[in-house]
């Protein structure tokens, strides 16, 4: 039976599934951005946000009025709280994605830097958290969501791990200086962006069972957790 | 203080022979607000008859089980129905005051016709009972004239001042605001929230955002049989049972 | 096409003028009836005051009845009697009549109801002059002497049914859950029905008591038989007691002149008293 509140749910869904296809493209582009040296990229992820950021409004002025005008309880209503911060976390994630290609312009400037494998390990760990995570969200899966909250734990490992060989490498050859700094940052950036998607699977699983688990989410023993 | 004011074990209602109320068994605390939502026929309102004794009053219409009030079961053969209606009134859904009784008659008829006659009690009584119903302001002046004269919203107020009249510990109401308009229905809350502090309260309601609003505990029943029973932020954001999401989210009833 | 439009709107003309004619002999027929039902009651009220009121005087109200030929005579007996006999019928009928309707309304259910229900429209429909036969069988063979108690007790079983179905009708307008208000309020069920619904149903029951006793007091052949009538003003419960419909009766079929006159002026005031009756408790309702 189809009830007045579906028809704004689905619409609501729609306009999320389309948000994230954005996300999804910004953030694949960032990525062959200082992976492939392509200056067409980093133009293409920027003009990508725009749609992003209007999507971001226009889903929260809907998630607005569905509230005010069918008084939604609960899946309804823990479905459309969490569409409105899966929709900030999209938003935020667009952001980094923007900020990986900033990044990817100062990189660009200088030669290559000579061991990218971690942070190519890192992007493709990442996309696919992503993916995964708006996945979960649209089918409705709390397993693929909590997939991806024990995924996470690889990506902070690889930032880590980024960090410590950048500095090290770093006090070897000085004049590679920019480009580990930028490393640096792009690394960061796709942690960040890997949080965020954590942070969906969260809003998932509560949408999906009621039980809120953020913040309680065991991290792997032995990491130094710097945020 | 989770003491229970109030426990139904085992309840069972006929009409004749046609079951309504399979095996309830709930507990109330005192100063608390329930509200009791479901479909329509599901029982609430026969459950809250059965309260008061009220359910035994429809020719063929009788109850099994046990509700023990303040240590009492009041479905004990020895108990007089008369007396358990003292201790748990009601306010019906239809603004009900005594025809051809004014404002004052009305608030204590509960008190004259059981044989208090004092005027100086009666009086003090019909005050407060309207300053507890939100009525008294609006009343003070035209307390001689017919109950009937009061506005929709008034006259369930002058019913509700009435139950009150006898100081229950328990108020039952069923649907007491379906037939008022909005501003007399927020009224009506308000004065609940007030209520809760002395009194418990028990409340059927076919609106949900009602229920959500204003009471601490919520049940839900469904063709005779309680489903869920709980904390109402709890029911209307993480309900436990399936067809309590159904129902509560519009996809039956 | 206009053609077939025109058609169509001819015809539907012609159907609206014949409507509007058959509508308006309808109107006139039904008028016609209205008339010839009210001429009725005006011809025989009209009637009545044409022969009664030139002798129309005080001594009917203050004399006894005379022989024949003397003057100044009149009905202070019968109309002291018909007072006395419609008084205690009343006091006796009105309250088994309505408790008859409170156990009919509030305790009726089952058979018994059932029973008392039929037995009630039957005795309203009775002929009155079997109920008189009833009630000399039953009053003044054992008491060998007919009497005004009889004839009041007569009056009663007429009254009772009437009562009785009026209350419970009545009664049973009152919501049910007016009661259950009550009952919620710890009140016991007895003294719900006195008090609330009883009394919340004072107007109509008042109304059904009085045109009852409009009827009551124009019944002449329950009368014939249970207090006969007296040319004596005697107020004795236990003997026989005048009454206005007898006393009319009586000189009504008598070969007497003066007495037929007495009798018409007789009839305009029992139907005066009877219209005055209805009409107040018509007044009274509004």
């Amino acid at each position: 039976m189809q009830r007045s509140i579906d028809i704004g749910l689905n619409e609501l869904k729609a306009q999320l599934v389309q948000m994230a296809g954005y996300l999804e493209e910004a953030v694949k582009n960032a990525t062959l951005a200082w992976r492939n040296r392509s200056r067409e990229m980093i133009e293409r992820v920027n003009a990508i946000e725009d749609k992003v950021n209007q999507a971001h409004l226009d889903v929260d002025a809907a998630c607005l009025k569905l509230l005010a005008t069918q008084q939604p309880l609960a899946t309804d209503l823990r479905f459309i709280l969490s569409v409105v911060k899966i929709n900030s976390d999209i938003e935020r994630m667009a952001d980094q994605a923007v900020n990986i290609s900033n990044n990817a312009v100062y990189y660009l400037q200088h030669p290559p830097y000579q061991d990218l494998s971690d942070l190519i390990r890192m992007s493709e760990i990442v996309r696919e958290l992503v993916k995964n995570a708006i996945d979960a969200f649209i089918k409705e899966d709390a397993v693929l969501a909590q997939n991806v909250l024990d995924a996470d734990d690889e990506v902070d490992q690889l930032k880590n791990k980024v960090f410590k060989d950048v500095l090290a490498h770093l006090k070897q050859t000085p004049q590679e200086v920019e480009q580990g700094l930028n490393v640096i940052l792009i690394a960061r950036n796709l942690e960040r962006i890997g949080d965020h998607a954590t942070n969906i699977a969260e809003d998932v699983i509560f949408t999906i069972s009621g039980q809120d688990v953020r913040h309680s989410h065991f991290r792997k023993k032995g990491s130094p957790d710097e945020k | 203080m989770t003491e229970t004011l109030l426990s139904v074990q085992n309840l069972n209602a006929w009409f004749g022979m046609h079951q309504a109320l399979k095996n309830i068994q709930i507990e109330f605390s005192p100063q608390t607000v329930t509200a009791l939502i479901g479909p329509s026929g599901c029982g609430k309102s026969t459950f809250v008859r059965c309260l008061n004794r009220l359910h035994e009053e429809v020719p063929g219409a009788y109850a099994t089980g046990k509700v023990i009030l303040q240590g009492k079961n009041i479905y004990e053969s020895s108990v007089d129905p008369v007396l358990i209606r003292r201790k748990v009134g009601m306010v019906f859904q239809k603004p009900n005051p005594f025809p051809s009784l004014s404002v004052f008659d009305n608030v204590v008829a509960g008190l004259k016709l059981a044989g208090i006659r004092r005027k100086s009690i009666l009086m003090e009584v019909a005050e407060r009972s309207l300053k507890q119903a939100a009525l008294w302001e609006e009343v003070k002046n035209k307390l001689q004239q017919p109950g009937t004269s009061l506005s929709g919203g008034q006259q369930q107020r002058l019913c509700i001042a009435r139950a009150l009249a006898v100081e229950p510990p328990i108020l039952l109401m069923d649907e007491p605001t379906s037939a008022l308009d909005p501003i007399s229905t927020a009224k009506i809350e308000e004065l609940l929230a007030e209520l809760k502090k002395t009194m418990t309260v028990i409340m059927v309601t076919h609106n949900m955002q009602q229920a959500a609003r204003i009471s601490d505990k919520t049940a839900f029943f469904l063709l005779g049989e309680l489903v869920e029973f709980g904390q109402t932020s709890t029911l209307f954001t993480v309900p436990k049972e399936k067809k309590t999401e159904q129902y509560i989210t519009g996809k039956f009833g | 096409m206009t053609s077939l439009r025109r058609q169509i709107g001819d015809f539907t003309r012609l159907r609206y003028r014949r409507r509007k004619a058959l509508s308006g002999w309808m109107t006139f027929c039904l008028t016609v009836s209205a008339c010839a039902a009210a001429g009725g009651l005006l011809g025989v009220f009209g009637y009545v005051v044409w022969k009664a009121v030139p002798h129309f005087s005080v001594s009917f109200f203050t004399g006894l009845p005379q022989p024949v030929g003397e003057p100044g005579g009149g009905m202070l007996n019968a109309l002291l009697g018909s007072l006395f006999m419609v008084a205690l019928g009343t006091g006796i009928g009105v309250p088994w009549g309505m408790a008859a309707g409170v156990y009919l309304s509030e305790y009726g259910r089952g058979r018994l109801a059932v029973w008392v229900r039929f037995a009630a429209d039957m005795l309203s429909s009775v002929p009155s002059i079997v109920t008189g036969l009833f009630i000399y069988v039953l009053i003044v063979r054992p008491m060998h002497r007919f009497s005004g108690f009889a004839g009041a007790l007569a009056l009663s079983v007429i009254l009772i049914p009437i009562v009785a179905r009026n209350t419970e009708e009545l009664l049973k307008l009152v919501p049910q859950h007016i009661r259950e208000a009550g009952l919620a309020l710890g009140i016991p069920r007895w003294r719900v029905i006195l008090s609330i619904v009883l009394r919340g149903s004072r107007g109509g029951l008042t109304t059904g008591i009085i045109l009852g006793v409009a009827r009551i007091s124009g019944e002449t052949a329950p009368l014939l038989f249970t207090a006969l009538n007296n040319r004596l003003l005697s107020l004795k419960w236990d003997q026989p007691m005048a009454s206005l419909p007898v006393q009319i009766y009586t000189y009504a079929i008598s070969p007497f002149e003066d007495w037929n006159v007495q009798a018409w002026v007789g009839a305009f005031v029992l139907v005066l008293f009877v219209f005055l009756l209805n009409t107040v408790t018509r007044w009274v309702m509004k």
